[in-house]
């Protein structure tokens, strides 16, 4: 989850960045095309250091093969240590930027501010749709809602053939076996987003606290992404929540899902969490782009995707560094690409919708 | 040890110039004396830095995890023995007790002992009395060569290739032998990645180690014994039961130990193949959780604040005082009955 948020919140940057590299009219070459554009925002600080989320490490990979590409000699190494290290590492100054799971919070903000010098930004760049993942023979597009998905993680549903998982799939044969849950055994933001989208989306059917730990109270463990996948390959029967890359390449099901407006069932596509995207509520101030998760959770617009975790990235709005502020703005811009975001999908984040990739180019290009 | 060294320095010194008071030749005798003198205290110094080097070590270790592991004990709510869960989320609200984990480690360690030790007895039984010369030195070799391949490919295997194949194993125990509480239904829902599978692989995993001890043990048994036993007619079998057997015993055990605490102590095999639970450990092998070292290892990403990373590092301490119990009881068997 972590990583597809990260993902789609790094396309957001990257689309800023080539906005506003449309925009300034250093013009270099003639190519009118992207690199060119790119090129423009280039600059600044040759050898950017950032650190932080996990979920956003292999978007960062592209942006930064896509960077280095489009400014020559530029650089960013990005160290996911996790989250929280994340945030340390930006306000104690060891790094330019901090990719996070999680916006600033509480003292966070002061303390960020001190280490700017002025206000401090959360950027979600990077958006990773999560994709319930099943292993049930015979049964394929597999309809849930939030409440049966919060009821069969929770054991209050135990098995396939439910009234309640047999009201949304009308006509489909399913077997009255139990349901096998596999959940992350290790800390993970996937398993916090997904249990936050639980408690937000079940109308209170789910009933347990939402931590990085599952609280659920059924199933059997596996470590890491691969390992729930891996399970639930090998456990017919099964059902999981993991990034939906990792469904896809182990040959999982994955179940439309009903959003909270009611409505038609909503296969996971780039454009249909897009769609989710597009009517996410921000909750930050200006240019600070901290979003209201519950209400990406809890979406009603048709074909909307409500199942995603989103990271941010961690900024200065004015550095006290001037190279160092352009450096970032250049891999911003860059990873706001069309270039950058196209290959997004195929490591399990999706591209930013248009509106929102427009918003985060506008935050980028304010960026001092 | 030094004692040993020191004795015997200066009765070699004594005996160099003894022995040459015939030869008139003091001046060499002289410049060599001081060198060797030299070098010897060099070599003594160096082997007794490096002995007191090991020991250092191992005490730094336990210092270093008794300092860190403290404040979190005295922080923590529950019962540190007997709390089977362990949440270190909140820091200010740490409830953290190894019963679990304690059980997960000895029950997956002392089952793969189960399943290892027949097994390594045959194969070292084989290898010193049954099997011709030309096979018995490449047949060892592979033995030994199960050590070699890393813990991460056990685990690979254990969990993408062992654990469907024993599955209809497990099965049946679970159905025809449920009622006994080692094949009772487990706190997982599938019967695949428990702690009976977590077993099997370590059991692989421990082979080698106790093969070679017992091995090596075996095959050091007295020619005048296998022989006596010969002379009066017995079979090979009888040979076994007569010679090797009672001479190897201790060795045999010894091995076994050695085995166990590698097996204790394996981690990332462990954390692949055993699957966490929700709910606490009963006493099946169709249970599934943490050992000590797979719930350090799990964590390990996540250590950014003293109070949990303390929490979790108590559990070390407590598997590095298991290890070293199990070692101690391994040494004492071999020093008590090889040698003697």
């Amino acid at each position: 989850m972590r990583y597809q948020r990260r993902v789609a919140a790094v396309g957001l940057v990257a689309a800023g960045a080539l906005l506003f590299s449309a925009c300034g009219s250093d013009n270099e070459g003639e190519g009118g095309g992207q690199a060119a554009a790119n090129a423009q925002a280039c600059g600044g600080k040759q050898n950017l250091r950032a650190s932080g989320s996990s979920a956003q490490a292999n978007a960062m990979t592209r942006f930064v093969t896509t960077f280095e590409q489009t400014c020559e000699g530029q650089t960013l190494a990005y160290t996911p240590s996790g989250s929280g290290a994340g945030r340390n590492e930006f306000i104690g100054g060891q790094t330019d930027f901090a990719g996070s799971d999680a916006a600033l919070d509480g003292e966070e903000v002061q303390q960020a501010q001190q280490r700017c010098g002025s206000e401090a930004w959360n950027l979600p760049l990077v958006f990773g749709p999560i994709a319930i993942a099943y292993n049930l023979p015979g049964v394929q597009d597999l309809v849930l809602d939030g409440p049966t998905i919060a009821k069969i993680f929770n054991g209050q549903v135990t098995t396939w053939n439910d009234p309640a998982i047999a009201a949304l799939n009308p006509g489909k044969q399913l077997p009255a076996v139990p349901i096998v849950v596999n959940f992350r055994s290790d800390e993970s933001g996937t398993t916090e987003n997904f249990q936050n989208y639980l408690n937000a989306a079940s109308n209170n059917a789910y009933g347990k606290e939402a931590s990085d730990s599952f609280n659920g109270g059924v199933g059997a463990g596996a470590r890491g992404s691969q390992g729930v996948a891996d399970a639930t390959r090998n456990t017919p029967n099964s059902i999981t929540y993991v990034e939906s890359s990792f469904a896809t390449r182990a040959g999982l099901g994955v179940a439309q899902v009903i959003n909270a407006g009611g409505g038609q069932p909503v296969p996971l596509t780039p454009q249909t969490v897009g769609n989710a995207i597009e009517n996410v509520a921000v909750v930050g101030q200006g240019n600070n782009l901290v979003l209201d998760l519950n209400s990406l959770f809890t979406t009603t617009a048709p074909d909307a995707y409500p199942i995603a975790l989103a990271t941010y990235e961690i900024v200065c709005s004015d550095y006290q560094d001037d190279p160092t502020g352009q450096g970032v703005k250049a891999f911003l811009t860059t990873a706001l690409s069309p270039t950058a975001q196209q290959g997004l999908p195929e490591a399990g984040y999706v591209p930013l919708p248009d509106r929102f990739r427009q918003r985060l180019t506008d935050a980028v290009n304010a960026i001092q | 040890m030094s004692e040993r060294i020191d004795q015997r320095a200066p009765s070699e010194t004594d005996s160099g110039p003894a022995s040459s008071p015939g030869v008139p030749a003091p001046p060499p005798g002289t410049r060599r004396r001081p060198s060797s003198r030299r070098g010897e205290t060099i070599f003594r110094s160096l082997t007794t830095g490096s002995g007191v080097l090991v020991v250092a070590a191992i005490a730094a270790i336990g210092v270093f995890l008794l300092i860190q592991a403290v404040p979190s004990l005295l922080a923590n709510q529950a019962d540190f023995l007997t709390f089977p869960s362990f949440n270190t989320g909140d820091p200010d609200n740490l409830a953290f007790g190894i019963r679990d984990i304690f059980l997960v480690t000895m029950f997956s360690s002392v089952f793969a002992l189960v399943l290892a030790m027949p097994i390594a007895l045959g194969v070292a039984l084989f290898l010193t009395n049954y099997a011709p010369r030309a096979l018995a030195r490449p047949f060892a070799y592979i033995v030994d060569l199960l050590a070699a391949v890393p813990s991460i490919i056990y685990g690979l295997w254990g969990i993408l290739v062992l654990a469907p194949a024993i599955l209809p194993i497990a099965e049946w125990l679970n159905a025809n032998l449920g009622w006994i509480f080692l094949f009772a239904d487990g706190n997982l829902p599938v019967l695949s990645g428990t702690i009976f599978t977590g077993g099997v692989v370590l059991a692989v995993m421990i082979l080698p180690i106790v093969t070679a001890v017992t091995r090596e043990v075996f095959a050091q048994t007295p020619r005048f014994q296998i022989e006596a036993a010969k002379a009066l007619g017995a079979t090979r079998w009888e040979v076994i039961k007569m010679a090797t057997l009672p001479y190897g015993r201790s060795g045999y055990i010894a091995g076994s130990m050695l085995g166990l605490g590698r097996a204790l102590g394996e981690t990332i095999a462990v954390l692949i193949v055993i699957r966490a639970s929700t709910s606490p450990m009963g006493f099946s092998l169709f249970d599934g959780g943490y050992t000590f070292a797979s719930l350090i290892a799990s964590a390990a990403s996540e250590f950014s604040q003293p109070l949990p990373t303390g929490a979790y590092i108590s559990a070390g301490l407590v598997l590095f005082v298991l290890t070293f119990i199990v070692n101690a009881l391994a040494r004492l068997i071999a020093g008590g009955k090889v040698n003697g």
